[in-house]
């Protein structure tokens, strides 16, 4: 137990350095903007060192676990040299992790509410949920999808800013022909798709992979699958908004 | 006795999240790649801390900050603070303190974002030490700050969403051209991570609560697009930063010469 603490002192001092602006905003706001007093005090306190701790432990835990696996496993590929395998994982990846994350449920629900008020499908419960879950079902292929390009990205060392301008290109042209009501939902599904796990894994993969094949560099190959992750979930959610 | 149940719900939602990743991982490993995963037990232990991490840190969140945090966008908001109710005409100019606690917002709950920490860390250790921990961290929040500040002004007038994003988009690409090289990639990749577990539900609350109180908006229509610019404008600030630290090294180089 003593040994964990050490361990811990040194994330648990950078943890609370992290939250100290986010204490200070709301302690500000509260006190000298709105002039109130700050409601349940005992349970703040708690709240907080709950939040220093939880981000100690993931950080250390990141370090030790998720950053090791994610490399060894790009290595292992490259080493294996089978390309196919190697996009099944990345999709696999990609949609496996998006599938099921919270804030995409929530933000497709949300889409199935804007969606029924707007007429574009029946305003009943069953077909909210067939909206919902079409839309979650679409965002997580769009993310399997981009990892995949992205890894063919750091394979073929083409440069990330001409796919991200196409990229681009794609989002304003579905935006002149999508519904005006799914616009703000696609924009904002794409910074929701990437969760907390998924960016230190596809981040560690993407530096792995382009460590170990030769003539690639970490720094200007290995980033970016998240850029294309957040990128075509705005192309698809509006598709989805025109056929449906 | 009550915290505990909670926290072990939590702790049970955030291993249901996270199980799919590991089946996934393992899977691969086991049945294609067929090797024994070398440091087996610290990389299960790494994974034990990430779970256990997560969920103190999700429990924490909901616990303290964010019913504070969507409580202040609340009365930030409403009418009698904005001064919509004797008559205000609803001028942005109004809104003062909204893009003040806009800004101060979106800064502070980024720096506190998990997944920008690591995107952090891995750069640093690949640049090798060239591209500081605290550098880019403090060049996303200031971006993310920028972001949602505009994201509200345009809640507040009512402009189009798109507008924004395409002029952005234009002026993404223009830095591209400019900006060195080896930055591009990690810079793109910046506007994806800022947005996750902290700041989503507090800037999500104050998009809703904007879009809801002011006339003649509607909060299923308005509320969006907080995120689209949270997620945008790192990518500027993260490439106007490379710019500046190229710039300055340059003249550093420069003076270095002449003296």
């Amino acid at each position: 137990m003593k040994k964990l603490f050490i361990l811990l002192a040194r994330p648990l001092f950078d943890s609370v350095r992290d939250l100290a602006p986010i204490i200070a905003v709301i302690a500000f706001f509260q006190l000298v903007i709105l002039r109130q007093p700050i409601p349940d005090l005992g349970g703040l306190l708690v709240g907080t060192a709950l939040v220093v701790l939880g981000l100690a432990l993931f950080i250390h835990g990141l370090k030790m676990g998720l950053f090791p696996i994610g490399e060894t496993m790009a290595h292992d590929f490259a080493r294996k040299g089978s390309v196919f395998w190697l996009m099944a994982f990345a999709f696999a990846l990609g949609f496996g992790t998006t599938v099921a994350e919270p804030a995409l449920i929530a933000v497709a629900d949300e889409a199935a509410v804007v969606a029924a008020k707007g007429g574009m499908i029946v305003d009943s419960d069953e077909a909210m949920r067939s909206y919902a879950d079409g839309l979650r079902l679409t965002v997580a292929l769009s993310v399997g999808l981009a990892i995949v390009i992205g890894v063919l990205r750091i394979i073929k060392g083409w440069p990330v800013q001409n796919l991200i301008v196409v990229g681009y290109v794609g989002v304003v042209i579905m935006t002149f022909f999508a519904p005006p009501e799914i616009i703000g939902i696609a924009y904002d599904s794409g910074g929701v798709t990437t969760s907390t796990i998924t960016v230190p894994l596809v981040t560690a993969l993407g530096v792995g992979l382009a460590s170990s094949i030769q003539g690639r560099n970490p720094l200007t190959d290995g980033f970016g699958l998240i850029a294309f992750a957040s990128l075509t979930p705005m192309i698809f959610v509006m598709g989805y908004g025109m056929i449906l | 006795m009550e915290l505990l149940q909670h926290f072990l719900l939590s702790l049970l939602s955030t291993v249901r999240d996270v199980l799919p990743i590991a089946v996934i991982l393992f899977g691969f490993q086991l049945l294609i790649l067929r090797k024994q995963i070398s440091n087996l037990r610290q990389i299960l232990v790494g994974f034990v801390f990430v779970l256990l991490g997560l969920a103190f840190f999700l429990e924490g969140l909901e616990q303290a900050l964010f019913p504070l945090g969507k409580l202040m966008a609340e009365q930030l908001t409403a009418p009698e603070f904005l001064g919509l109710t004797d008559g205000g005409d609803g001028d942005w100019k109004h809104y003062f303190w909204v893009y003040v606690f806009a800004f101060a917002i979106g800064f502070s709950t980024t720096i506190a974002e998990p997944s920008l920490i690591a995107v952090a860390i891995k750069a640093n250790q690949v640049s090798a030490g060239a591209i500081g921990t605290w550098g880019l961290r403090i060049a996303v929040a200031i971006g993310v700050a920028v972001g949602i500040s505009l994201g509200v002004y345009r809640i507040v007038t009512g402009t189009p969403l798109h507008f924004y994003i395409i002029a952005g988009y234009i002026l993404v690409v223009i830095q591209t051209l400019f900006c060195p090289k080896s930055i591009i990639a990690l810079a793109y990749d910046s506007g994806g991570v800022t947005t996750s577990t902290v700041t989503v539900p507090l800037v999500a609350a104050l998009g809703l609560g904007l879009a809801s109180n002011i006339p003649g908006r509607d909060p299923l229509l308005d509320g969006f697009g907080l995120i689209a610019f949270a997620s945008l404008f790192p990518i500027m600030s993260v490439m106007g930063y490379a710019q500046l630290s190229e710039w300055r090294a340059r003249r550093a180089r420069m003076n270095n010469e002449r003296s």
